[in-house]
């Protein structure tokens, strides 16, 4: 069913041109760069998740992703385990983490579960910057023989690379898959309209709390990942607020609630945002150009680049998901 | 325990701002931390510039939000009042980040202080500095003032009766936009004023309205949404709280129990611990 879809051959086609071009130049700065859109895309897309396709805002949604992070890193760092079992367990915990918290959280609606995902954030934040395992606001650092296992640091980091690559991957495909279900109509209900969904016999409880934890799952994992290339984590890198709301950014400036949309402005925002920083004159604007942006997206265009798109060539919701 | 107390009404002024905005329109003033900021700015400027009192400066700081927040409706407000919940936070939230960018371009995130000091008081064994109990005095003034002016003027009164039912209010002949436009620069009149408090007693840089903001938002959840002067009351309590608690426990620890509290209480009781009493 998802194979005779051409979006999800465009998506691996996607995949692969990220491996491939920067190993056929062996190109490191170009491997850096499509590292941070990759993360992008996969906070984004998953993001897109509870913003897009059921309606609930989320402002805490990096907390999965730096959880993620702190569990990979501790169980790498101190107990030695392999990188893609940390990652996986990593994202296991943050994922069950998140069904126990959305269960609670989740019964509010609107506003008030936007500010809840706030206080989830901070009260996390505020509970691993005292937590004495995990070095307290100091964070972890990973020693530089961790990378050994892999085959030294230069192999450890394009090993790491693919495995990225290959959650943003499935960031996508999870994405297309959940549009394309019974359980994805159940959420657009939701979205539209919650009470009418309930009468119509959607779960709603159920359904809310599986795609709040679903959307945990793949940024926890990339969380391991990413703090595994860094090598260190502090809570003040690992749960930037700031970095909650530019995943809103992007999925704005792209469109929600559709794949593309997701994965577009996140890699375009994250270009954009990069250019700016490096460039001498604008570096300090970058916020000012971005908050402008953002503005003008919620003003005039609410549907996004795949929104205006859409209106432009209606034939195209056929292919782009 | 008394300078939590202090500090407390001035946590309580803040949110009264992010309160009154959320209670007459139903929007959450992502702007709220970065306009705490710019008041902090404002005292600043005017007191290196006319070497006045700081609490006499608090006037035109009020005057300068009050106008920006007209500006800020206008602009970003106006257009996605009544669209869904998402486009209103992204509207502010895009505000917050030019104001923050621009301050950041300006003032750069290096701390700055306003050098002022009154002279304290001594009661028994304590000593309490002049401008804690300054800024405190003038927190709860200007909330004595706000709730003069809801219930004692024709445009409080319109404000509030925009609050309660919006087409009601306009089949009476009141223009909401109006309205709004004025409640909203009250809110950010609220916020400004509160940073210049702030700015008397700490140093402070362009990003501290973040944290500022996070308080904002536990206490306006404590006294339940849209209700000012609950606000008021909770962000004292709140003063209290970390005030009573620094003693026993690091001061690391407060912010994981008071967000703990906050989405405690937004579960379980989602009209603030007020909810019944203040109707």
């Amino acid at each position: 069913m998802i194979l005779r879809r051409p979006f999800f051959w465009l998506i691996l086609i996607f995949a692969a041109a990220f491996i491939y071009f920067p190993v056929h130049s062996h190109d490191v700065p170009l491997r850096e760069d499509l590292v941070l859109v990759a993360i992008a895309i996969i906070l984004a897309s998953n993001l897109n998740l509870m913003i897009g396709y059921t309606g609930y805002v989320n402002f805490g949604h990096i907390v999965f992703y730096g959880l993620g992070g702190y569990i990979g890193l501790y169980l790498v760092s101190v107990r030695g385990w392999n990188l893609v079992l940390a990652a996986l367990t990593a994202g296991l915990a943050v994922s069950l983490c998140a069904l126990v918290f959305g269960l609670g959280i989740l019964r509010l609606r609107g506003a008030y579960f936007a500010l809840a995902t706030i206080g989830v954030l901070e009260a996390v934040k505020a509970f691993v910057a005292n937590f004495n395992p995990w070095g307290r606001s100091t964070g972890m650092y990973l020693s530089f023989e961790a990378y050994q296992t892999l085959g030294g640091a230069m192999r450890a980091l394009w090993i790491d690379y693919y495995l990225i690559v290959g959650v943003m991957a499935l960031s996508l495909i999870l994405s297309l898959s959940i549009k394309i279900s019974k359980f994805g109509l159940g959420l657009f209900a939701i979205r539209e309209n919650e009470d009418a969904a309930t009468v119509l016999g959607v779960n709603t409880t159920v359904y809310k709390a599986i795609i709040y934890s679903l959307s945990a799952f793949l940024p926890a994992v990339a969380g391991a990942l990413v703090f595994y290339k860094n090598a260190m984590i502090d809570p003040f890198v690992a749960f930037e607020f700031m970095l909650s709301l530019e995943g809103i950014v992007m999925l704005m400036l792209g469109g929600q609630g559709s794949v593309t949309g997701a994965a577009l402005g996140a890699a375009m925002y994250e270009r954009l945002r990069s250019t700016l920083l490096t460039s001498p004159k604008l570096s300090d604007f970058h916020l000012v150009i971005a908050g402008g942006l953002l503005l003008i997206v919620v003003l005039f265009a609410p549907g996004g680049l795949i929104g205006w798109l859409y209106r432009l060539v209606p034939r195209s919701r056929e292919v782009i998901e | 325990m008394i300078d939590g107390l202090l500090i407390g009404s001035i946590y309580g002024l803040a949110a009264m701002g992010l309160s009154l905005i959320w209670g007459v329109m139903n929007v959450i003033n992502l702007t709220h931390g970065a306009t705490i900021a710019l008041g902090m700015f404002g005292i600043y400027l005017l007191y290196t510039a006319t070497g006045a009192s700081p609490y006499l400066l608090l006037l035109p700081v009020i005057g300068g939000g009050l106008i920006l927040g007209i500006v800020v409706y206008w602009v970003a407000i106006h257009w996605v009042i009544g669209r869904p919940m998402l486009m209103s936070l992204l509207s502010t939230f895009a505000i917050n980040m030019m104001i923050i960018g621009t301050g950041t371009a300006v003032w750069s995130t290096s701390p700055y202080n306003v050098n002022f000091n009154l002279p304290g008081v001594t009661v028994g064994k304590y000593t309490f500095t002049g401008n804690h109990i300054a800024a405190a005095s003038a927190a709860v003034v200007i909330a004595w003032a706000l709730q003069l002016f809801l219930y004692h003027t024709r445009p409080g009164k319109a404000i509030r009766a925009v609050a309660d039912n919006r087409e009601a209010a306009e089949l009476m002949g009141i223009s909401s936009t109006a309205v709004l436009a004025i409640a909203f620069g009250i809110g950010i009149a609220l916020a400004a004023a509160s940073g210049a408090l702030v700015s008397t007693l700490f140093p402070f840089t362009i990003l501290s309205g973040a944290v500022y903001q996070l308080k904002s938002f536990v206490v306006t959840v404590l006294a339940g949404l849209g209700k000012p002067f609950g606000a008021l009351v909770a962000g004292v309590l709140l003063g209290l709280l970390e005030g009573v608690v620094t003693p026993f426990i690091a001061v690391s620890w407060i912010p994981l129990i008071e967000f703990g509290l906050f989405v405690v209480v937004l579960v379980a009781f989602p009209r603030g611990i007020f909810g019944r009493i203040t109707a």
